[in-house]
């Protein structure tokens, strides 16, 4: 019997494990909706709705944590024990805040180009710099996770993916304000 | 021996017990009831064989009313009395309506509580009195369930009712509210592109990503779906409200006075008159559809006036609209994270595309002709009767699944008029979402929550859907206290908000019932909003984040003095309170960010040592366990 209590691995019927076949999840996500969905209860009254849409609820929920690599890291890492604590712990290696800080005057000085074009240029430039660094970590936390089994030194890997992620969200911002 | 029955022919009795249920496409200009037969979709026609319901309804004198064909006949005689279009005015106020003036209706504000804040649904006043758009719609819908009981000879069981992708909680709230009035069991509401796809999806067995370019009479909507053995998921909707095949009238209606040299004629019309004008534009249009060369007829202050206009000033005259239309697309793709090559089909709905320079425009975008198999008016209608049939239970062995997406993000106020964000747009519904606040003073015990809806960073530049209050919190440092705020989207799109403090367990609730909605313009517009201004948002948001960290720091240290005020000399004392004045002051006066932080680290800077005094002054005091009183 899986309950409402199962983890997202157990509720999907996926391995405990960061690699993961995203077909098989997507297939998975949409014969479970098919079951739970609040819609196949419409003719059955509050009560089964109200079950219907907790389930449908957690089953979305498991999803978007699940297709988000970093997501699916993170919550690994949390199963396994190892807190992220990302709110209380911002502590990074000198390396890795040399590299972010290059980083923002890099942005800065893409910020600060008048002619559009060239500025799209260097900020997709920035980007591809960022994407490239964001898989390479990724790949990184993978081995630890799956190889390793190494929990406590992939919260590491993930906390560096939540600094990659915020700042590549403010390199996309700088390119949609200038379309 | 018991006789065998036999039956009318082509109408086999059901095994079990047929439950009627109807898909209904509510539209602005016109609505279509549709119904699964015989394993066959259909639009039921009235008893006049007409399929189409125009969305006119013409209030007569004393009682009784015309609706449909009737009253579109009566309009140009009457057009005061006959509402037309009202489906723009579901949820909203007047202050959003755009043109007023434009339009031949008297509008009214709300009665009753309402009236003082003008964020009441409008109203508009007829010879019967002021009806509410909801009221309006209702007569429609009940036309529609009679049109479906007459066909069947049965009570109608229930209606999937089709809603444009883009209307906010208080638009679908109306539009279940209108279809209660008419004492119709709504099974569910749906985007109308939805609908379509779903017509051409299960009809066609198509799979793939798929758009749907929804140009009707008063709403366009561009959605991106992808159809995967029998599932409907939406990857993206976007569009404009406010853009219509009504625009395209008034914009050959503006282009012909201009020809005709009555361009300023404009403004001192009546609404006769306009109603008149309008109709004329909207038959040259349709003319033009077929022709390349159409005569315009309209009669002004006892004149006629005839002009020729060519689908080619057509066209000009309304390439800025057809512009508006692709560069929703575009933004649509965008958000889908897709390009043009990666659409297999665009799926055509709403009269207005039957227009060439539309059909042209988008076969040049997607460099392929779009699908027009099914007739463009009836094809919402037709998924909407399809969606119906399965959620009544009717079609055992249907597979069919609709997972649907919020079209804008929601969140929550905090501290310093700025957004927080629960929900990001586009997740897929049912969901639920929570986040973790904390309070802002010692002591608070209380929590004012005000839930948004939009996408940019400002309270001010979002819709305000709802507020309401966690009290009871007990009293504790501020930032101890823990508050998860929970959101709950429903499957039909509909939000409820609940607060708890996880350490007393106290709690609050709220369904968002809006009483108005966003306006028709501004839902596309705070989407577009959202990356245009981007950089202008940044600043404003940096100064909003300096002047609460301000705020904060004259409330930590203001609280610190108070407990351990006696710890500093009279000269240091001197100090912070002349910088706490300082730092008053740039806050409350500063458009600065910079000068807000320059202030606010003096007085972090000046307290810093009053700070390591009182944690000595603490670590002490709890080492000999002793009370400062008693030290």
């Amino acid at each position: 019997m899986i309950s409402l209590q199962a983890s997202d691995f157990e509720l999907f019927g996926l391995p405990t494990a960061f690699g993961l076949d995203r077909t098989q999840l997507d297939l998975q996500w949409k014969s479970l909706q098919r079951e739970a969905h609040p819609d196949r209860f419409a003719s059955e009254g509050a009560t089964a709705q109200r079950i219907a849409m907790q389930w449908s609820v957690r089953i979305n929920e498991a999803y978007n944590r699940l297709k988000n690599p970093l997501k699916r890291a993170a919550y690994l890492c949390e199963l396994n024990g190892a807190a992220v604590n990302a709110e209380n712990n911002t502590s990074m290696p000198p390396a890795f805040l040399i590299q972010q800080m290059e980083w923002r005057e890099a942005l800065d000085d893409c910020k600060a180009v008048k002619n559009l074009d060239t500025k799209i240029t260097a900020l997709e430039a920035l980007l591809e710099e960022v994407d490239a660094s964001h898989a390479q970590v990724l790949a990184q936390a993978a081995h630890l996770l799956d190889a390793d089994h190494n929990y406590t030194a992939a919260v590491g890997q993930v906390r560096a993916l939540m600094f990659i992620e915020k700042f590549a969200q403010e390199v996309q911002h700088g390119l949609d304000a200038c379309t | 021996m018991a006789l065998l029955q036999i039956s009318e022919p082509g109408q086999a009795p059901d095994p079990h017990q047929r439950r009627i249920a109807v898909g209904i496409d509510l539209g602005t200009t016109h609505s279509l009831v549709a119904s699964v037969r015989n394993g066959v979709a259909e639009c039921l026609p009235d008893n006049k064989g007409h399929i189409i319901l125009p969305s006119v309804v013409r209030y007569l004198p004393g009682q009784g009313r015309q609706i449909g064909h009737e009253a579109v006949a009566n309009a140009a005689l009457d057009p005061e009395n006959t509402l037309a279009s009202v489906k723009r005015f579901m949820g909203r106020s007047l202050s959003d309506i755009a043109h007023p003036e434009k339009l031949p209706y008297k509008f009214v504000k709300p009665e009753g509580q309402d009236a003082a804040s003008e964020k009441g649904m409008l109203s508009i006043q007829t010879v019967q009195g002021a009806k509410s758009p909801v009221e309006v719609s209702a007569e429609i819908l009940a036309t529609l369930r009679y049109r479906a009981e007459d066909t069947f000879n049965d009570d109608l069981h229930g209606a999937v009712i089709t809603v444009p992708a883009y209307f906010d909680d208080a638009q679908r709230q109306a539009t279940k509210d209108a279809a209660q009035m008419a004492g119709i069991n709504v099974l569910r509401l749906i985007n109308e592109p939805t609908a379509a796809a779903i017509a051409y999806g299960l009809d066609n067995g198509s799979e793939g990503i798929y758009a749907v370019f929804d140009l009707g009479g008063g709403t366009f909507d561009i959605s991106i779906l992808r159809l995967t053995r029998g599932v409907f998921e939406v990857m993206a909707t976007g569009g404009d409200s406010a853009l219509g095949g009504d625009d395209y009238d008034h914009a050959l209606a503006d282009a012909a006075l201009a020809s005709l040299g009555l361009a300023d004629v404009q403004a001192g019309l009546s609404a006769e008159d306009k109603t008149r004008l309008k109709a004329a534009a909207r038959a040259a249009k349709e003319a033009l559809t077929a022709a390349s060369d159409v005569p315009l007829v309209w009669s002004h202050a006892a004149q006629s006036h005839e002009v020729r206009v060519t689908r080619l000033q057509f066209n000009e005259a309304t390439s800025a609209l057809t512009a508006r239309c692709m560069s929703a697309v575009k933004k649509a793709l965008r958000d889908a994270k897709i390009k043009a090559d990666d659409i297999q089909g665009v799926v055509m709905v709403g009269g207005s595309t039957r227009m060439p320079q539309v059909q042209e425009a988008v076969a040049a975008f997607f460099g392929k002709p779009p699908l027009n198999n099914l007739n463009p008016d009836e094809v919402v209608a037709l998924g909407a009767a399809i969606q119906a049939n399965q959620l009544a239970g009717n079609d055992s062995a249907g597979d069919l699944l609709l997972l649907d997406v919020i079209p804008l993000s929601l969140g929550i106020e905090t501290m310093g008029g700025l957004v927080e964000r629960i929900i990001p747009r586009n997740q897929t519904i049912p969901t639920a979402m929570a986040q973790d606040f904390t309070t802002y003073q010692d002591g608070q015990t209380a929590l004012a929550l005000h839930v948004l809806q939009g996408e940019r960073d400002l309270v001010a530049d979002c819709r305000s859907l709802a507020r309401f209050e966690l009290r009871g919190i007990p009293p504790m440092a501020a930032g101890a206290a823990r508050i998860r705020v929970t959101f709950t989207v429903d499957a039909d799109g509909l939000l409820s908000v609940a607060a708890k403090e996880q350490i007393s367990g106290v709690e609050a609730k709220i369904d968002v019932k809006p009483s108005y909605g966003l306006s028709d313009t501004q839902i596309a517009q705070m989407l577009q909003d959202s990356f245009s201004t981007a950089e202008v948002d940044m600043k404003a948001r940096a100064l909003v984040e300096a002047r609460v960290d301000g705020d904060r720091m004259l409330l930590a240290t203001q609280s610190a003095l108070n407990a351990d005020g006696q710890l500093l000399s009279a000269e240091d004392r001197a100090q912070i309170d002349s910088l706490m004045l300082a730092l008053r002051h740039t806050v409350d006066t500063s458009q600065e960010a910079q000068a807000v932080e320059d202030a606010t680290q003096a007085l972090a800077h000046a307290t810093e040592t009053f700070a390591a005094e009182r944690m000595n002054h603490s670590i002490q005091k709890a080492l000999s366990g002793q009370n400062i009183q008693n030290l």
